[in-house]
């Protein structure tokens, strides 16, 4: 039965749990809360914004390795019939068509790719020439004009030309009028063996060399607004027909995207651990909060206020709270992503597209959860406080079930993870991961406190009384260690760790990376053009030899096209393959499956397949796979499947043999070096010596893929400021989580005639076991995390440091010590009479 | 199981002024706890303005209490984030009392707070802290007012004031006074006493 009550109206809802919030604030009691919040939102957000923009500006940016945002490609030329549509739209349109065809000069003829450009062309990037063939190159507008050509160097090697020369390219004559030094679009074909031609579309016709049944690939170049690019992809992916295809900038660079990806983890790993860590901020003061308002309720409680209005009341409040912090986080958030954005805008990118508001959501959604998850189960608590309590303190108040609490935590992360993430198996690994973590990290504190309080005995009265404090309260003495414990160890993260990881990341891409293919050596020449090397002065060369070959059979069956559905395999199927030969593994790649052959299984005929491409054919170990080679078959027993970094530039091979099989056959060789400025210079002689070698120069792909990494570094060292600011909060919290209590035993000790000093010396004492206790634990867990991270998370080789446990020794010591004392000071400084009158909170 | 209250049986009349008294440990504060509906007994039956406090669960209780009762606490139980005003306003404002700031205003006045409306409690000393817990606990008008030792936290002479204060204000507002206190001579001010001794009732005194 119940008294007909008065309905508490939303009036009084609303008006009340604005002054309580108003009455809180005023007292302090909501500081750290909004601070946690305000940086969890703050990074969230600013990230989210930035990574927007960024993301679309490098999309932008990467376009130009396929000059355009967008490419409808085939092999006919009523691929043109989309042109109309795209203009309709407002896209920027051009077209190039590409073929082979032999240029001749004086009777001496070349094979030559040529490319026929339209006006606009390049839409994305640009193209670099020059006047002399390794001399300085220059970006330059606009397309050859009719009539001319401008050729790749050698090409003039091989015809021993000059610019300025005439060439006949099918009926019409061209005059040579530049060098092409770089080509946005070549990428995809770098190793095609014959040098490029470039003319003006215009002039195509009049050649004839474009008649029925000519292998020309058709190309149509579309730039536009990047969100409207993205759904007229979508739309043009439903309307190819057979043998037309669409590419997109993801689809352009593989580096390239592998850059952008690990950009991103980075990005969104350090947003995360700011708002886990201001998460466990919130969480550590929430507690506090609720304890120190079990008073407030009960006497609301005995003034007549329902459990529902106490419930109301307290969640209203707490909204207003996420509400108003995450305004101000958003603020931050933009305000942040433009002081990014500003300082990267002038050191690369040029424009960047404005910040969208979807973020804007993501912060208040933050905000919203992240005070649910993390600060109302313990507030719930609040409506079950007996009303005796305010006669009787010895009334015990039910505090919330751990379960309720941690359920609530690890749902809300859960949720914010992902929506980060987005990857539901990847969100139960990294929750799996944390819960572990937290319960490791809280296991061993709780034994390094039982290992503790066997020291007490031999201590004095000073340091008694402080491994009492922590031996006493185990369960917040854990809660503690905890708390100081992860936030020590994001600060180790960010100091060494963070580094190391940034560094390694850079450092995959070295200054001294390979700017340069040599391809097309004959092997009667490999020797030689080592001598070369040397004379130059290059390092770390090794040519390899390449034998084209057609995959024809597998385990003696006949392939074709029709046995597979991916385009990809069936790519794979009608095209050569390179078969490499090594005694070893190159560097790089990782054996997966199978063995690698000893010495003993040399001239067998063994093959090693990349991992992928054998996912793609549907080959495992063990198969034996046939190849056609200058006509002859040849079996080959799949003896292991290896993974390959392609992102390095070095040399790579998706199929390779065991040694002593393939040497007869006849091989061009290939290598990759680097070349600095000077050693450019004397290519010159090189490529007349050996006038059928080709060079590809990918220096400039290199510089870009090597920006992105160094920009992208530096927005993360910023967003870790964030992340560091959130280690602070914890504690902050972790140090006011027990201050009530504290302030109370002190002035209890006081009373008994306990001397500053003697206190002093007491909170020292716990201040630096418990600072040791964090400290260790953070040290090694955050060895542990970065190895994690590195191995499983950023692929690079991490090394274990112990001096990283010992920094987070002493730095747990000097941090804990230095803030609990200066967070505690009230405890001493506060007249005992004052704490005993206003009782234990 | 403990027991801690047994065989107690009083009336009291509405108006009148009740001193419940005893030693620490009689059970005083447990009565009044039952008394007030802070509490239910584990047996037996408390009735308050004719209601059975066991009728009603948490909530019922809290709208009676809301309703018809008042409290003073030994340790003045000040909500430590409110001024002396909000504290006062508290009441009212969940009771939807109109003009809570007016009303509270004027209890303030009456108590000699006037000029101490936005001090905190720790800016306040022990008998102006009290003097505003009873400036709260008159501000719903109850018909009932609980005081747990309203003294027991006061020097002898500002405990004095504040009793006087606190029987004014109960005769002013016709309010029955049920007061816990183990001090004899407050307790000859009231017109009933009822003597506890471990947790039973010794005597039931009318004058």
């Amino acid at each position: 039965m119940s008294l007909s009550k008065k309905e508490q109206g939303f009036s009084f809802y609303w008006y009340t749990s604005w002054r309580m919030l108003w009455r809180d604030w005023r007292g302090g009691e909501l500081t750290i809360l909004a601070i946690g919040l305000i940086i969890a939102v703050t990074s969230i957000t600013a990230v989210g914004f930035f990574t927007d923009r960024i993301e679309r500006g490098l999309q932008m940016q990467s376009a130009e390795l396929i000059a355009g945002d967008l490419v409808l490609t085939s092999g006919r030329a009523d691929i043109y019939d989309y042109i109309a549509e795209a203009r309709s739209n407002d896209f920027r349109v051009a077209t190039t068509q590409q073929f082979r065809s032999v240029v001749l000069a004086d009777e001496r003829l070349q094979l030559t790719e040529v490319k026929a450009v339209s006006d606009a062309y390049p839409l994305r990037g640009v193209v670099r020439t020059s006047d002399t063939a390794f001399g300085d190159d220059e970006a330059t507008t606009g397309i050859p004009a009719p009539g001319e050509l401008w050729v790749e160097p050698r090409l003039l090697q091989l015809l021993d030309l000059e610019i300025g020369d005439s060439v006949d390219l099918g009926t019409s004559t061209f005059t040579i009028r530049k060098f092409i030094r770089y080509e946005p679009d070549r990428a995809g074909d770098l190793f095609s063996v014959a040098p490029r031609v470039m003319m003006n579309s215009a002039d195509l016709d009049a050649t004839g060399l474009i008649s029925t049944g000519a292998l020309v690939n058709y190309r149509v170049l579309i730039a536009g607004d990047s969100d409207r690019i993205v759904k007229y992809q979508a739309h043009l992916k439903q309307q190819l027909r057979a043998g037309e295809q669409v590419l997109s900038v993801e689809e352009g660079r593989p580096e390239l995207n592998t850059a952008l990806k690990s950009a991103q983890q980075f990005l969104g790993l350090a947003a995360l651990i700011s708002v886990l860590l201001a998460g466990v901020a919130v969480a550590t003061v929430a507690n506090r909060f609720s304890n120190r308002h079990l008073n407030t309720s009960a006497m609301m409680r005995c003034l007549g206020a329902s459990q529902d209005t106490i419930i109301r009341l307290f969640t209203m409040e707490m909204l207003w709270l996420s509400l108003l912090a995450s305004t101000v986080g958003c603020l931050l958030g933009i305000l942040t992503q433009f002081v990014i954005t500003e300082l990267l805008d002038q050191l690369v990118l040029k424009q960047l597209p404005p910040p969208s508001l979807q973020s804007l959501v993501l912060g208040y959604a933050t905000g919203i959860v992240m005070l649910i998850g993390f600060a109302l189960p313990p507030l719930l608590s609040l409506r079950r406080v007996p009303p005796i309590h305010v006669l009787r303190k010895d009334v015990p108040t039910r505090p919330p079930s751990v379960w309720t609490v941690y359920l609530a935590v690890v749902f809300c992360m859960s949720l914010l993870l992902y929506w980060q993430i987005g990857d539901l198996r990847l969100v139960s690994i990294v929750i799996g991961g944390i819960v572990a973590t937290l319960a490791a990290l809280a296991s061993a504190a709780y034994l390094l406190i039982l290992l503790l309080n066997r020291l007490r005995a031999r201590v004095g009265v000073a340091w008694r009384f402080g491994l009492a404090n922590i031996s006493r309260r185990p369960g917040s003495s854990v809660i503690q260690i905890v708390a100081f414990g992860l936030g020590i160890m994001v600060l180790l993260l960010l100091s060494t760790v963070r580094s190391d990881l940034l560094d390694n990341w850079q450092s995959s891409l070295p200054d001294d990376a390979p700017n340069y293919f040599v391809i097309n050596v004959q092997s009667d020449q490999v020797e030689k053009i080592m001598e070369n090397f040397d004379e130059m002065g290059v390092v770390k060369t090794k040519l390899y030899p390449m034998v084209r070959a057609r995959l024809v059979e597998v385990n003696g069956r006949k392939i074709s096209t029709s046995d597979y559905e991916s385009e990809r395999a069936k790519r794979f199927v009608t095209r050569e393959f390179n078969l490499s030969w090594a005694e070893e593994m190159q560097p790089g790649n990782e054996l997966v499956m199978g063995q690698w052959w000893r010495q003993q299984d040399h001239n067998k005929p063994l093959i090693s397949f990349e991992t992928k491409l054998a996912q793609t054919l549907k080959l495992a170990v063990d198969d034996v796979v046939s190849f056609d080679i200058n006509g002859s078959l040849m079996d080959f027993t799949i003896s292991n499947l290896r993974s390959v970094d392609w992102d390095t530039f070095n040399v790579n091979f998706f199929t390779v043999v065991s040694p002593g099989v393939l040497e007869d056959q006849p091989a061009n060789w290939i290598t990759s070096v680097y070349l600095d400025k000077e050693q450019r210079k004397q290519l010159d002689k090189l490529v007349r010596e050996f006038t059928n070698i080709t060079l590809i120069d990918i220096e400039t792909i290199m510089q870009r893929v090597r920006g992105i990494i160094e920009r992208v570094s530096l927005a993360v060292e910023f967003i870790f400021l964030f992340t560091l600011m959130a280690g602070l909060a914890v504690l902050y919290a972790a140090i006011q989580s027990n201050q009530d209590e504290r302030r109370f035993e002190s002035a209890v000790l006081r009373t008994f005639g306990a001397s500053k000093k003697v206190l002093m010396l007491g909170l020292f004492a716990e201040f630096t076991m418990l600072g040791a206790l964090s400290g260790l634990l953070a040290g090694l867990s955050a060895t542990s995390l970065a190895w994690l991270l590195a191995e499983f998370i950023f692929r690079f080789d991490y090394q274990f440091d112990i001096s990283v446990a010992l920094t987070g020794l002493v730095s747990g010591i000097l941090i804990v010590v230095i803030a609990g004392l200066l967070g505690t000071r009230s405890v001493l400084t506060t007249p005992p009479v004052q704490t005993l009158r206003e009782g234990r909170a | 199981m403990l027991t801690l209250l047994h065989d107690i049986n009083f009336n009291i009349e509405a108006g009148t002024s009740v001193a419940i008294l005893g030693a620490s440990g009689s059970g005083k504060t447990t009565l009044l706890g039952l008394l007030a509906g802070l509490d239910t007994p584990t047996d037996g039956a408390v009735y308050l303005d004719d209601h059975n406090l066991n009728d009603f669960d948490e909530d019922g209780r809290a709208s009676l209490r809301a309703e018809l009762v008042g409290f003073v606490f030994q340790n003045f139980q000040l909500l430590f984030g409110l001024t002396a005003l909000e504290n006062v306003m508290l009441p009212l404002e969940l009771a939807q009392a109109p003009h809570p700031r007016k009303t509270a205003e004027e209890l303030l006045s009456r108590v000699g707070l006037q000029e101490r409306l936005h001090h905190y409690p720790n800016q306040l000393s022990g008998g102006e802290q009290q003097r505003c817990a009873i400036a709260r606990a008159f501000s719903t008008r109850p018909r009932c007012l609980f005081a747990d030792e309203p003294t027991g936290n006061l020097d002898s002479e500002t405990g004095k004031r504040i009793i006087e204060l606190l029987f004014e204000l109960n005769s002013e507002h016709g309010t029955t006074l049920i007061m816990a206190t183990h001090d004899i001579e407050l307790s000859k001010l009231c017109r009933q006493r009822i003597r506890l001794k471990a947790g039973s009732m010794l005597d039931n005194e009318m004058d």
